[in-house]
């Protein structure tokens, strides 16, 4: 039964999202890209934050050297081939995570946080004062990316539908394999180790090694993110290194709830349409260029309001029908 | 190297190290002690800041006093601020996870922001240096250094020293450094840590004001100018070790002069240096310089 009713929601949903284009302007067009590459980068943090315990407050680094990486290596004249270039973003990305991962993954907790920041700003800075990617100014993408095969062109999603649909593809194959990832013996150890590493390592696993296989993979799902957004608005600007933006992603993941992958995805659609509506002048009028009050308030409130995040909405509410004496035997 | 160039530098990256040393303890003694990872802490350097540049026209006109009544103005404010924001936001996340901290904080420098921007405006402004601590003094053949600079040194150094003595020497010194060590434990020997906490918070707070305030007439107030002090602050509060206000003075200073020397040596690599040497520490000691 519940089995039937997920699947009929999900299909419901993704009518829906498949027939928006039909009806929605092409500004709610973009804000649905928007927040859908947003939910892959909160996607790819989950891996990490939630599903293996490790914060990270640096995953914004993966994200920009995606996108600088696209937008570096198209050529001026025309569009660059995706085959290469999707690819590549990602092991550029993978790469980097790969190094500093090693290094960082010997601290724990707080620390952890503080290393993978620090990597982060070196990512920013090396961005931000030198030449190579016009400093602060930033640089233009001219030409979308296309799949090409030899002369034939395969897909070009320069027409907004045609990206809105690839984007949508993207973003489903991430959640699906994540949810393969999770459901494997690898995530069933990494599951462990966020519970309790410690006994990880006495039975046996050699916990190391699964967290930078993770880390690697989390920040290469980050790069996904990045291609895309830089292909989306045609520009790239340090900001898209800058600590804020990982601090962004880590909300979206605490505020939807951590360990449910839905919840990152929930996180991201959230804060996306929260900022969105508090930016709207029909509705806030003269307020709406304050907009970082009412947003800030609003944060304040949903923490105070959500101790375990959206997706932890309806256990909330179950165990607040159910007296307390039978919610705790049954969380046992 | 000139020696005169040299010592203004040495001069510079001391001045530099003490005012983040005055905003990192805060910062430590909230996070060791309360266990809160207190996002929020650079909005507090900015607000003693906005409020050095926003209550000196009003001091002058109400209380007839210069800046160092304005100063002291602003850190009885900043207390009660602390007091207040204790009271109505922290006080309820000490159960929570360390996220949820995280997040909260982060709405509250989203609200301070705006605040600010909503009072004072987004205009970048200077704030006058004291009439009597304008000159400054001849250093060597050539060079001169500003007054100021060194007022804010000596400043920094006579309430570090003050702090220190509080800590090592007075009953609340105590309790905060046994609340650093074990927090459980204090509150079983029937110290009132919800009354500690606020304290420790008010204390944090204050400092941090006091830094932005006297800070002010150097650096001019600016929007933003919180966060870039919220992010060195940590790290120095990592590279210290997290509750130990002598780790926190040490990687203060080390900060301090691994910044001005490389703006200095290495002009083009200057934003890096800091966060290199936070790594290259964490990397040989995983918990910091000192571990609690």
């Amino acid at each position: 039964m519940r089995f039937i009713l997920r699947a009929i929601l999900l299909l419901v949903l993704l009518a829906l999202v498949l027939s928006l284009p039909s009806f929605a302007t092409s500004y709610y067009l973009g804000l649905v890209v928007k927040i859908m590459i947003y939910a892959l980068f909160a996607l790819s943090l989950q891996l990490l934050v939630g599903c293996t315990g490790l914060v990270s407050l640096g995953h914004s680094a993966f994200f920009g050297i995606a996108a600088y990486f696209v937008t570096l290596l198209s050529p001026e004249s025309g569009a660059g081939n995706m085959l290469w270039l999707l690819p590549g973003a990602i092991l550029a990305a993978m790469a980097y995570a790969a190094v500093t991962g090693a290094l960082a993954l010997r601290t724990k907790g707080i620390y952890f946080i503080m290393v993978t920041l620090a990597f982060a700003q070196m990512a920013y800075y090396v961005f931000h004062d030198t030449a190579l990617g016009g400093g602060t100014d930033g640089i233009y993408l001219y030409f979308r990316p296309e799949i090409r095969l030899g002369d034939w062109v395969v897909l070009n999603i320069d027409d907004q539908f045609v990206f809105y649909v690839f984007t949508l593809a993207c973003l489903l194959l991430t959640w699906l394999f994540l949810a393969l990832l999770m459901r494997s013996r690898f995530g069933a150890a990494l599951t462990g180790i966020r519970v309790n590493e410690q006994r990880m390592r006495a039975a046996g696993f050699s916990t190391f090694k699964y967290k930078l296989i993770a880390y690697v993979i989390g920040c290469g799902l980050a790069g996904v993110a990045g291609f895309l957004y830089a292909v989306k608005d045609g520009y790239v600007n340090p900001e898209l290194l800058a600590w804020e933006q990982s601090g962004l992603v880590l909300l979206m993941v605490i505020l939807g709830g951590m360990g449910r992958l839905w919840g990152a995805v929930l996180g991201a659609v959230a804060l996306t349409l929260l900022q969105e509506v508090f930016q709207s002048h029909a509705l806030f009028g003269e307020f709406a260029s304050r907009w970082h009050l009412t947003f800030g308030l609003a944060i304040i409130a949903l923490v105070a309001a959500l101790p375990q995040g959206l997706a932890g909405l309806p256990d909330q509410w179950r165990n607040r029908r159910r007296p307390k004496s039978i919610s705790s035997a049954s969380a046992q | 190297m000139d020696p005169a160039i040299l010592l203004i530098q040495c001069l510079n990256a001391v001045q530099y190290g003490l005012l983040l040393f005055l905003v990192a303890s805060g910062l430590t003694l909230i996070f060791g002690i309360m266990g809160i990872i207190n996002l929020a802490h650079g909005s507090f350097y900015m607000i003693g800041a906005y409020m050095a540049f926003a209550l000196q026209p009003l001091v002058a006109q109400y209380l007839g006093g210069g800046f160092v009544l304005t100063v002291l103005v602003c850190v009885v404010l900043a207390t009660v601020l602390g007091y207040f924001l204790e009271w109505a936001f922290y006080s309820y996340l000490y159960t929570r996870e360390h996220l949820q901290q995280v997040l909260m904080t982060y709405g509250l420098i989203l609200v301070f922001e705006e605040l600010r921007s909503i009072i004072v405006g987004n205009d970048v402004h200077g704030v006058p240096v004291p009439s009597w601590l304008a000159g400054s003094v001849r250093l060597g053949d050539v060079m001169t250094y500003p007054v100021y600079r060194l007022f804010i040194s000596l400043v920094c150094i006579l309430v570090a020293a003050l702090m220190f003595w509080v800590l090592t020497r007075t009953r609340l010194g105590m309790m905060i450094r046994a609340g650093a060590s074990n927090r459980e434990m204090i509150n079983s020997l029937g110290i009132d840590i919800n009354r500690l906490f606020r304290i420790v918070f008010a204390i944090g707070v204050a400092l941090a004001a006091l830094a932005g305030a006297i800070a002010a007439p150097v650096s001019s107030v600016y929007p933003g100018m919180g966060n870039a002090v919220l992010i060195i602050c940590f790290v120095v509060v990592v590279i210290g070790g997290i509750g130990s206000i002598k780790g926190a003075f040490l990687a203060a200073m080390l900060v301090g002069f691994v910044d001005t020397f490389g703006q200095v040596f290495f002009p083009a690599a200057a934003g890096v240096m800091v966060y290199l040497l936070m790594a290259a520490i964490l990397l040989f000691k995983p918990e910091g310089l000192f571990k609690h």
